[in-house]
């Protein structure tokens, strides 16, 4: 690097550069906070769908799921579960509540949860909100 | 070595290499549920061999990252570590907890481990790579509390370079960040959002700082470039890792609830991150091509340049390959950004924490520069076996995600999720040998440990 530049003119490069983005990342944050009521979905949340995120979070299931394209890539993406399975929460309830205990040969298998009728309800409910985000057209199509 | 007390690091770095293999084992049980989809069904699920692999890899490299502040920090400030009582009680109370919180993944339900937790007063749990119960979270927040008063008070003691002051910042920003993850809204794209400010702040952020630091260490110390130059280096490249890298957070918030505006200035900023990676790889080659000195520890050095290049490579090539939105519109949440993330976790922490072992471990043991010229072929030799799987890693994944995207998400007759996974299965397989290859790699590696002890060090021709 030329003489010109010193390290004193790199190092207020990096304090500024960094003070100001980082300035710039809370006022867009602000700003994306103002727009969220328009977008997340938040009136659907009730202590039903409370309840479904905190089974969603108990057992793991973004271990194997990803969730609006976040988590694992080893079972489909649920974001749009509600949609795929034809806005039908009984449909939801009724897988989860099926899988074999002991798997499918050969095969990759959802465990077998035990849950509650309740905690169905309540996860299927949770997967119904999430279908209602506005993720801005994404996933490209129903297979997520 | 110069400083008795920078000794602690040994432990850590035993430790960080011992999670290593640890989570390697994990990787490749999951890599054959890929393709074998009962195996080890229903004893551990994928989604638990998932947590146990990923969490291992944050916590030896949280281990590789305190050892070299222990070993850099003392030599840096040039006086014995303020409390080298504290580092151990440390040492043994993140080991005890890492290894319980792992224990408890495998032996109970992880609804059963929420419960007994007590998740719901302060649910943190369930969430990617932030699954540890929330007494382990505070738990690690204690100890890098203790780790970070211990290396701030050894810098605030004795001299104050450039380079522990960036690895400070770096440090202290990994704990601030962290503390993101004790916020968990039922809103989940609030969730969602500031999930990221953990994971996205800490690799494409802080950690960088880390790394940055952590390499301007070794390439002083083996090529004796002045140490003026190697700062002002410093500083450029974390100047344009966080003016590129804060706002390129944008890059998660695409599709996720959050305002479309993020599409620009998610893809203008994150398609500028590859720019510090390109800038290390040019200034790690420099230092050495300018090097003052010939330093015998060739396999450091060997390291070094290898992590510059693999950073690039997985961070700044693979990361750019996905980050503009109408590109990752598609690939969101594929085998691509698996691809991805085990190339950039490789090139940059993984090869970052190695090196530097492999420079401080031989002098920690009693060497006065370097291993023998036969345990460090063995280093080097395991140095490719990894490096080159992890390539092919990737390349493997890489193709499984393109196949992924074209067959479910871009053709005329989009077909289910578990169909295409049947189709692509051939890669799978693919990446699954690869991965035995790293796993001898990996092996090779912690043989070299144990060879050529008895035989006197390596030597170099002096520089002319
Ligand atoms: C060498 C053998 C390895 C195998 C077979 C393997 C396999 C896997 C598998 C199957 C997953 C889960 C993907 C999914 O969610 O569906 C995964 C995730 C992950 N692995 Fe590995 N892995 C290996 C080595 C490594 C190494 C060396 C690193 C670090 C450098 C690493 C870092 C990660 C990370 C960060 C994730 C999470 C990725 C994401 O969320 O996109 N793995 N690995
Ligand atoms: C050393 C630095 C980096 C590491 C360790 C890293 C690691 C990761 C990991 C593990 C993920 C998956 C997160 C998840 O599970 O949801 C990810 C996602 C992503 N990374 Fe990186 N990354 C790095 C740098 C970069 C850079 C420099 C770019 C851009 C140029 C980038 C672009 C992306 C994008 C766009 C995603 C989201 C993928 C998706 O939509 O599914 N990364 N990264
Ligand atoms: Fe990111």
């Amino acid at each position: 690097m030329a003489q010109a530049f010193t390290k004193a003119m790199a190092r207020n490069i990096f304090y500024g550069g960094t003070g100001f983005f980082f300035l710039v990342l809370l006022a867009l944050t602000f700003q994306t906070h103002q727009e969220w009521p328009e977008l997340d979905n938040r009136q659907a949340i009730n202590d039903v769908v409370t309840l479904g995120k905190q089974v969603w979070e108990d057992n793991n299931c973004v271990g194997c799921h990803s969730l609006l394209g976040e988590g694992a890539y080893f079972a489909p993406e649920l974001g749009n579960v509600y949609l795929r399975f034809g806005e039908s929460t009984d449909a939801i309830k009724g897988f989860i509540a099926s899988r074999p205990a002991e798997g499918i040969p050969g095969r990759r298998s959802m465990p077998q949860f035990n849950l509650s009728e309740e905690e169905l309800t309540a996860i299927a409910e949770f997967l119904k909100y999430v279908a209602g985000i506005n993720t801005a057209g994404w996933p490209p199509n129903i297979k997520g | 070595m110069k400083y008795e007390s920078q000794k602690v690091a040994k432990l850590y770095f035993i430790a960080a290499i011992g999670l290593f293999v640890g989570q390697i084992l994990f990787g490749l049980i999951m890599g054959m549920q890929y393709v074998v989809g009962d195996f080890l069904f229903p004893e551990i699920p994928f989604n638990v061999a998932r947590m146990v692999h990923t969490n291992l890899l944050i916590v030896w490299l949280l281990f590789g990252f305190m050892g070299a502040s222990y070993y850099l920090v003392p030599e840096e400030a040039e006086t014995e570590l303020f409390a080298p009582w504290l580092a151990y009680l440390m040492f043994w109370i993140f080991l005890a907890a890492g290894a319980a919180t792992v224990l408890a993944y495998l032996l109970v339900p992880y609804a059963t481990l929420a419960e007994v937790t007590m998740n719901h007063l302060l649910p943190t749990m369930g969430r990617e790579f932030l699954e540890q119960p929330t007494i382990t979270k505070i738990g690690i927040v204690i100890v890098v509390l203790a780790f970070l008063f211990n290396i701030g008070m050894t810098i605030l003691k004795g001299r104050k370079t450039v380079v522990s002051l960036v690895l400070l910042m770096g440090l202290t920003g990994l704990a601030v960040f962290f503390l993101f993850a004790f916020y968990n809204p039922t809103n989940l794209v609030m969730d969602k959002y500031y999930w990221w400010w953990v994971v996205h702040m800490w690799v494409e952020g802080v950690w960088e700082l880390i790394l940055g630091a952590i390499l301007a260490f070794i390439l002083i110390k083996t090529t004796g470039v002045d140490r003026e130059v190697i700062e002002k280096w410093l500083y450029i490249i974390i100047a344009m890792t966080l003016i590129t890298g804060i706002i390129g957070m944008g890059h998660h918030y695409y599709w996720i609830g959050t305002p479309e505006f993020w599409q620009w200035w998610g893809s203008i900023f994150s398609a500028l991150e590859p720019i510090p990676f390109f800038m290390m790889t040019v200034y790690a080659f420099n230092m050495v091509n300018r090097r003052r000195r010939n330093h015998p520890n060739k396999v450091a050095v060997l390291w070094a340049l290898g992590t510059a290049v693999m950073a690039f490579l997985g961070a700044g090539v693979w990361g750019f390959l996905h980050t503009l939105a109408p590109v990752n519109y598609y690939t969101h949440g594929t085998q691509i950004t698996a691809a991805h993330g085990h190339m950039a976790f490789y090139g940059a922490y993984v090869m970052i924490v190695l090196g530097m072992i492999s420079y401080s471990m031989p002098l920690m043991r009693g060497r006065e520069l370097c291993n023998s010229a036969r345990s460090q072929t063995i280093e080097m030799w395991s140095f490719w076996l990894m490096t080159v799987s992890m390539v092919f890693i990737t390349l493997f994944l890489t193709a499984a995600g393109i196949l992924q995207v074209y067959l479910q998400r871009f053709s005329d007759n989009p077909m289910d999720f578990m169909v295409v996974q049947d189709k692509i299965a051939l890669f799978y397989w693919l990446r699954e040998i690869t991965g035995l290859i790293f796993l001898i790699g990996l092996i090779v590696y912690i043989a070299s440990f144990f060879v050529g002890q008895d035989e006197p060090e390596a030597t170099v021709e002096p520089l002319k």
